[in-house]
């Protein structure tokens, strides 16, 4: 198994239960700073409840995860909701407030955590805005009134909002035309590599092969609770475990 | 039926009973988590003042125009129908002072209460059962923001607050078309309709009203913005926690009303 000095996130042990179902079985991993890294695995396979362990939202029932050089389970809710905020989240379906229009939802984490001004906050929004991709017309609308493709985008501008050091990206290509998927990992790459002011380190949760291959750095394979396979990407492609090629060849 | 087939058919009865009670139980618990949750995240900064207005105007100007045409209706409806039954005993200038009674410590709480479990109680259900399925939720909570203080609590202060004023409204109206059915159309003596209103009705029966109204905004909220962070599976899941929102505001309500009558005659 991989391992780097100074990771970004590290799981240690980690094992989950809900009762008696195991969810996550004995994690030993480390994700690299300023990277994109994939955790790749079918449905079911413990993707989302591994995200929530490195948000904090849920925390092993043994061992222990490791974000940013802090041990989650010690930090006190407070510090933990404060910790939050070097997270940015594309959510699957982009989780815009859908009362908000898409400058007020960008604008949103930045009237809740900084002592921003009205008008700096409207410029700051109109730069990330506009550095997504979405024109000016689109500023007022609401998210319904949106695409799908420029729902993310908008999401991507929301979750950069208060400039994160580690982004998660929760299936971000699904259901997404081949167009709109190419456009979203695009951002993606973008968002990972025009950060030289500071760390940014990108983990992708997915089931999309073809898009995790083309953008990732290293690609973690799930299967029912146990990380069977991470690799750089290049290796990845040529590995011999059974399912890893099987997931391949979909 | 042999004693055996019996014997089974009863004990399934009294595990359905003891799986009822248990998940009522279960239900009583979580709601009240989910007030001390909601008591521990008011006091806790920042507060978020614009939100409470919005929704002080969501839950009470929005249910104006209704209350109105409740209180209204209430009044007039109920003056008519002491007017004849008094009128047997020749205590018709009573009418008034009756109807207002009855408005300011029952009817109007209580169908206030009804009107704001229908309208907003279902309203808070929905919208926080809809910002559950699509994420939105978890996008607050990613984002560091405390979904019981930013979603449940502005909308419970609102309701507490709002619901006495809804209230106090209803009362008014309902005893104005008490006086015009009163007065106007059933010709009591309009001296007589105010001076045994005055004589009759007390403060008491005022705060009586006003502080039941408070308890049943503030249930109505905890029951929808509960059954809201409550939703799961999509559509189906914001429906069946709206129905669950409503029906239990309005059984709330009037089982409330019992006990906070049985409390409330005593001390004032």
């Amino acid at each position: 198994m991989l391992t780097f000095e100074n990771p970004a996130i590290s799981f240690k042990n980690v094992t989950k239960k809900f009762g008696e179902h195991v969810i996550l079985h004995n994690l030993n991993f480390d994700i690299p700073r300023n990277k994109i890294v994939t955790i790749l695995g079918f449905s079911g396979a413990g993707k989302s409840t591994l995200l929530k362990h490195i948000l904090g939202i849920l925390h092993p029932s043994e061992g222990t995860v490791i974000v940013l050089g802090k041990n989650l389970e010690e930090l006190s809710k407070e510090e933990l909701r404060d910790f939050r905020r070097n997270f940015g989240m594309l959510f699957q379906y982009a989780a815009l407030f859908d009362s908000f229009t898409a400058e007020e939802n960008v604008a949103f984490p930045l009237r809740e955590f900084t002592e921003l001004k009205n008008e700096e906050i409207k410029t700051k929004v109109h730069d990330l805005l506009i550095s997504v991709g979405i024109k000016e017309e689109s500023f007022q609308k609401l998210p319904s009134e949106l695409s799908g493709g420029m729902r993310k985008r908008v999401g991507l501008a929301r979750a950069l909002a208060l400039t994160p050091n580690i982004m998660l990206y929760d299936e971000p290509t699904t259901g997404l035309d081949p167009i709109t998927t190419k456009m979203v990992n695009n951002l993606i790459v973008e968002t990972a590599t025009n950060h030289s002011d500071r760390e940014m380190t990108s983990v992708i949760i997915s089931h999309d092969v073809k898009a995790t291959l083309e953008i990732s750095d290293y690609i973690a394979f799930l299967d029912r609770g146990k990380i069977i396979e991470y690799l750089p990407v290049s290796e990845f492609k040529n590995s011999t475990n059974p399912l890893v090629q099987e997931f391949l060849r979909l | 039926m042999n004693i055996q087939k019996v014997t089974t058919i009863l004990e399934h009865k009294i595990q359905d009973l003891g799986a009822t009670v248990i998940d009522g139980i279960n239900g009583l618990g979580a709601i009240s988590l989910f007030t001390s949750r909601f008591f521990y995240w008011s006091f806790k900064r920042p507060y978020r003042n614009h939100l409470l207005f919005e929704q002080l105007f969501f839950i009470g100007n929005k249910s104006l125009l209704i209350i109105l045409l409740a209180g209204m209706f209430t009044g007039m409806v109920l003056a008519t129908q002491t007017y004849f039954g008094f009128k047997l005993i020749n205590v018709d200038s009573l009418v008034g002072a009756i109807v207002a009674i009855s408005l300011s410590k029952e009817l109007a709480p209580v169908l206030t209460g009804l009107i704001v479990a229908g309208r907003a109680g279902s309203a808070m259900a929905a919208q926080i059962g809809s910002m559950k399925v699509t994420e939105q939720i978890d996008a607050l909570e990613v984002m560091g923001i405390n979904s019981v203080q930013y979603l449940a609590v502005p909308r419970i202060i609102a309701a507490t607050i709002a619901v006495p004023m809804l209230s106090i409204v209803f009362l008014f109206i309902g005893n104005f078309g008490s006086w015009l059915v009163g007065t106007k159309t059933l010709l009591i003596d309009e001296a007589l309709f105010f001076s045994k209103l005055g004589d009759f009705m007390y403060v008491s029966d005022i705060a009586q009203g006003v502080i039941k109204a408070s308890v049943f905004g503030f249930v109505i909220a905890v029951i929808g913005t509960y059954f809201g962070f409550q939703v799961e599976k999509g559509a189906v899941g914001v429906g069946r926690g709206t129905n669950l929102a409503v029906v239990w505001g309005m059984i709330s309500v009037l089982i409330l009303d019992y006990f906070l009558t049985s409390f409330l005659v005593k001390i004032l």
